[in-house]
């Protein structure tokens, strides 16, 4: 596997411990590799996130790091604990949103919470406390006597968020906290995601595929295809592309990239069905393009470095591509996955 | 000692901080409670299960019971074929009812709350034991209301019998909802753990004995009777009931013969034994099934 570059130990060098570290963490299902043996440490009190496509190995990697799954080669501590040997702390420390609910509907909110307290040995009086705290926070306290089945959506992650943090955990995870939720809940639990940082000593774990919501983090790993691609803030990395990124619409995109190649000595490629490249600065380059390229232009757009950039530049397709073509991965892993349950 | 209160500082307010305390037995005794809990909260809210659960014993009792009493009148010296039925009809009550209680951990993980439980700082086995216990509460539920009508069918409401079926009823439920977690440990779909359930269930229903007396039967048939399990929940139930009735000797040798082996007549809390050794050893493996990580 790989090399230990970084000491374990890391009390030695810093005085605050990792509040999640891997080191060569791997899982393979059968041939399969859903994660590549990864090394990074996320410190305490960071929001950080795990960015990439469908299928990149985020989850597995959630899975691993919660001690729902056994790493096949390497080890992770969470919240100083190992994942493997002392997963019971691990579990004590730790706050779970998944990417899929996880609350009984014919309970009331009230009751989910109450049921997840006494599961967490939450002492009683301490409880009541905490559990008016959090629903205020997510704004669910008025209706927290209805069934959870009359909840939309949006109330129901709300109420996930609110129970994650219910026994005080020093690390959330959140698996793509804002999956299918529209653009309104989506801000608005990122609204609390931030309240959260100033409210509580927390560290938040989080993987999402929408490039936007990643800005958000302290730090971003890119994650693409069981690897980590690169690591560093939303800025660094933004500062590392320091190019702007023109997608151009044309009658033949193969002569244009030839004619890029040809005249402007710039490599073109298609990305997101248009011809897309980046140079220096955009806005003036535009003005030439159209004046020298020689094939017709039909439409033209010039962006800032985004992390859309800074993912195409390490992975070298769009987060959107990435998407449609981790599909036939995908369907390949869920046929392994029924196979296996058959044996 | 378990908790801390954190002083507010300047800032936004800050929140009551939970320290969770470490595990052992009192956190997984507690687990086991609000695993239990949940379960009978859940009945208590679903009417439709209740009723279903209800339809089908009563079918058998007077339905089937009152049909076949014409044919049978002559074979059960006199004794109402409703009344013969009856115990067996005890048997079926909470058999249905713990089906559907084992059934929950399935419908559990198909709608992502078994996740929720999967993930909490108590072990495995708490949680298997609060959903057996849970399952059995319920279908005791269901044995007394079908204890309730034992006058409607001529049964004497003696408090000795209605005793020793409430606990043989608990033990069977116990081991039946321990059979189903152990099968659901790996199911993800309510479908095919139903379709399993009825492949098994119905056929150890049928062998019981819980429409028959157990004696004098094809030897095919009574080899494939003394190895159902439910054969020793069922015949201890049918002697309880049938010692408070008030019938010939002849009458009771003919339908409530015993279980034996080679000749060897069981006594009803060997039986009873027999039925609660087999609930703990299922549930052991459903625990073992349960604990196992990816």
């Amino acid at each position: 596997m790989t090399q230990a570059i970084e000491h374990a130990d890391w009390a030695t060098r810093d005085e605050r411990k990792p509040a999640v570290w891997t080191r060569g963490l791997a899982k393979h299902f059968g041939e399969l590799q859903a994660v590549r043996g990864i090394d990074f440490a996320v410190a305490p009190g960071e929001v950080f996130g795990f960015l990439g496509p469908n299928g990149a190995g985020k989850t597995t990697t959630i899975a691993m790091l919660c001690t729902l799954a056994l790493p096949s080669a390497g080890e992770a501590r969470v919240a100083g604990f190992d994942v493997v040997g002392e997963r019971e702390d691990v579990r004590r420390n730790i706050g779970l949103v998944f990417q899929d609910p996880t609350l009984d509907g014919y309970l009331t909110a009230e009751e989910n919470l109450r049921f997840h307290a006494d599961l967490y040995g939450v002492p009683r009086a301490l409880a009541r406390e905490r559990m008016h705290d959090v629903l205020e926070m997510v704004g669910l306290w008025e209706r927290r006597q209805s069934l959870v089945n009359t909840y939309s959506g949006g109330m129901r992650r709300r109420l996930e968020i609110a129970r994650g943090l219910l026994h005080s955990p020093r690390v959330l995870f959140l698996d793509e906290p804002t999956i299918g939720l529209d653009p309104q809940t989506r801000s608005s639990i990122w609204t609390y995601i931030k309240e959260l940082k100033v409210r509580e000593e927390i560290t938040i774990f989080l993987t999402t595929h929408y490039m936007d919501e990643a800005e958000y983090c302290d730090r971003i790993a890119i994650m693409d295809q069981g690897e980590i691609v690169v690591l560093d803030t939303p800025e660094s990395l933004k500062a590392s592309v320091g190019r702007d990124r023109v997608q151009i619409k044309t009658d033949d995109d193969d002569t244009a990239i030839a004619a890029l190649r040809d005249r402007f000595d710039i490599e073109a490629m298609i990305a997101e069905g248009q011809v897309t490249f980046s140079v220096a600065e955009g806005e003036q380059f535009v003005p030439r393009l159209f004046a020298e390229l020689g094939v017709a232009i039909t439409g033209v757009s010039v962006s800032r470095p985004s992390l859309d950039d800074v993912f195409m530049s390490y992975t070298g397709t769009t987060i959107r591509d990435a998407e449609a073509s981790t599909t036939d991965r995908q369907r390949q892993m869920h046929s392994m996955h029924s196979g296996m349950a058959r044996r | 000692m378990a908790s801390e209160q954190v002083i507010a500082g300047t800032g936004p307010p800050r929140v009551a901080r939970v320290r969770v305390p470490g595990g052992g037995l009192r956190s997984d005794l507690r687990a086991v409670r609000v695993v239990w809990q949940r379960e009978l909260i859940r009945f208590s809210r679903d009417r439709a299960r209740m009723i279903t659960s209800l339809v089908q014993p009563v079918l058998f009792l007077f339905v089937l019971g009152t049909g076949l009493s014409r044919l049978a009148s002559s074979g059960t010296h006199g004794v109402n074929l409703r009344t013969f039925v009856y115990p067996g009809v005890l048997a079926m009550a909470v058999l249905f009812t713990a089906m559907f209680s084992a059934a929950s951990i399935v419908w559990d993980r198909e709608f992502g709350f078994l996740r929720e439980m999967l993930v909490a700082p108590v072990s495995r086995g708490a949680i298997v034991i609060g959903k057996c216990l849970g399952g059995a509460t319920v279908a005791g539920f269901q044995g007394v209301i079908m204890i309730l009508i034992a006058g409607l069918v001529s049964v004497p409401y003696s408090p000795v019998m209605i005793l020793e079926v409430l606990v043989l009823q608990l033990l069977l439920a116990f081991a039946l909802t321990a059979f189903g977690v152990m099968m659901a440990a790996r199911m993800s779909q309510m479908q095919s753990f139903m379709a399993l359930m009825q492949m098994v269930i119905m056929p150890l229903f049928f062998i019981s004995g819980a429409l028959f007396p157990v004696s004098g039967l094809p030897t095919w048939l009574s080899v494939l009777n003394r190895l159902d399990p439910i054969t020793y929940a069922v015949d201890p139930i049918r002697r309880a009931v049938f010692a408070h009735l008030d019938i010939s000797a002849a009458a009771r040798h003919a339908l409530a013969p015993g279980v034996t082996w080679w000749s060897w007549q069981l006594p009803g809390v060997f039986e009873a034994a027999l039925v609660a050794l087999m609930g703990f050893g299922l549930l052991g493996v459903a625990i073992a099934r349960f604990s196992r990580t990816e």
